[in-house]
């Protein structure tokens, strides 16, 4: 029988993928990437949990965590567009300005 | 039975798939396998029973977020492997894996799985769509709202960044650029 903990260590696992790509990534299209996967990972938590207590909370805060999901990557690619435009890249280690 | 085959059958491939999309060298194939991992994502949401939140889930993520995305790799040079500077695998496994253990402690620890108690309970008169319905426009009526707002303002946002300088195309400045590289 598939019970909530099941759900839950799926979750972390997906987490951890994603935060493994946040980590190891240096391309900014590739942290989007990451932040979905992660994003998506909390979904899955919210809708196990919320079947599991038998409760609709979870699934509302899902929805919007989807929300937020869809305008943070309308916001994010049109600033990496403006960012590629101006640098012709999207490596981090090209676009650090900075020293140090 | 059955549920356990589907939960361990889209379990492996949603891990793998989501394996391939944080470890490929090539953006297009990171992509393809972000939007079918998302596809089975909507699997597990059918499974547990929010079968609202995995049609939305299809359209918004694999039907609009992922087009998006689609839309954004017109833009940029995604023909040629990406060539990255990559940390020591092993520290950031240990990194991510200890955050995710420290995020879980620090939640989980404080809850007590005895007190909890349903404050939306779900309802077996209705069915999964009409119950987030009447949730949505009663008890969630504010924050759906100001999602919509927010929306709107990242549809606005979005527009006004992307569409900047929209009549010069990018193949012509490179050219320029290498006109005027030729030149010197």
């Amino acid at each position: 029988m598939i019970g909530l903990n099941h759900y839950l260590i799926l979750s972390g696992i997906l987490f951890t993928i994603g935060l493994i790509g946040v980590l190891r990534r240096r391309n900014l299209l590739m942290l989007f990437f990451s932040t979905e996967i992660m994003l998506n990972a909390a979904n899955v938590a919210f809708a196990a949990t919320s079947n599991f207590y038998h409760d609709l909370s979870g699934q509302m805060f899902a929805f919007f965590v989807v929300a937020i999901a869809a305008s943070e990557v309308a916001i994010g690619l049109g600033l990496l567009i403006l960012v590629y435009k101006k640098e012709n890249t999207l490596d981090l280690d090209d676009l650090a300005s900075m020293k140090g | 039975m059955f549920e356990q085959i589907a939960f361990y059958f889209f379990s492996v491939l949603t891990i793998g798939l989501f394996l391939v999309t944080v470890f490929s060298k090539n953006v297009l194939y990171a992509m393809s396998a972000l939007a079918s991992g998302m596809v089975v994502i909507a699997g597990f949401f059918f499974m547990v029973g929010a079968d609202f939140l995995g049609v939305v889930q299809l359209i918004v993520y694999v039907g609009a977020v992922m087009a998006l995305y689609a839309f954004g790799m017109m833009f940029f040079n995604v023909t040629k492997d990406l060539k990255e500077k990559t940390t020591s695998n092993i520290w950031i496994l240990i990194v991510a894996v200890t955050v995710a253990l420290l995020m879980i402690l620090m939640f989980a620890g404080a809850i007590n799985p005895d007190a909890i108690y349903a404050s939306l309970p779900m309802s077996y008169k209705m069915n999964n769509p009409e119950a987030v319905g009447m949730a949505l426009f009663t008890k969630y009526l504010v924050p759906f709202e100001v999602a919509a707002i927010m929306l709107l303002i990242a549809m606005i946002g979005g527009i006004i960044l992307a569409g900047k300088k929209m009549d010069t195309s990018l193949t012509n400045i490179e050219d320029e650029v290498l006109q005027q590289k030729d030149a010197k």
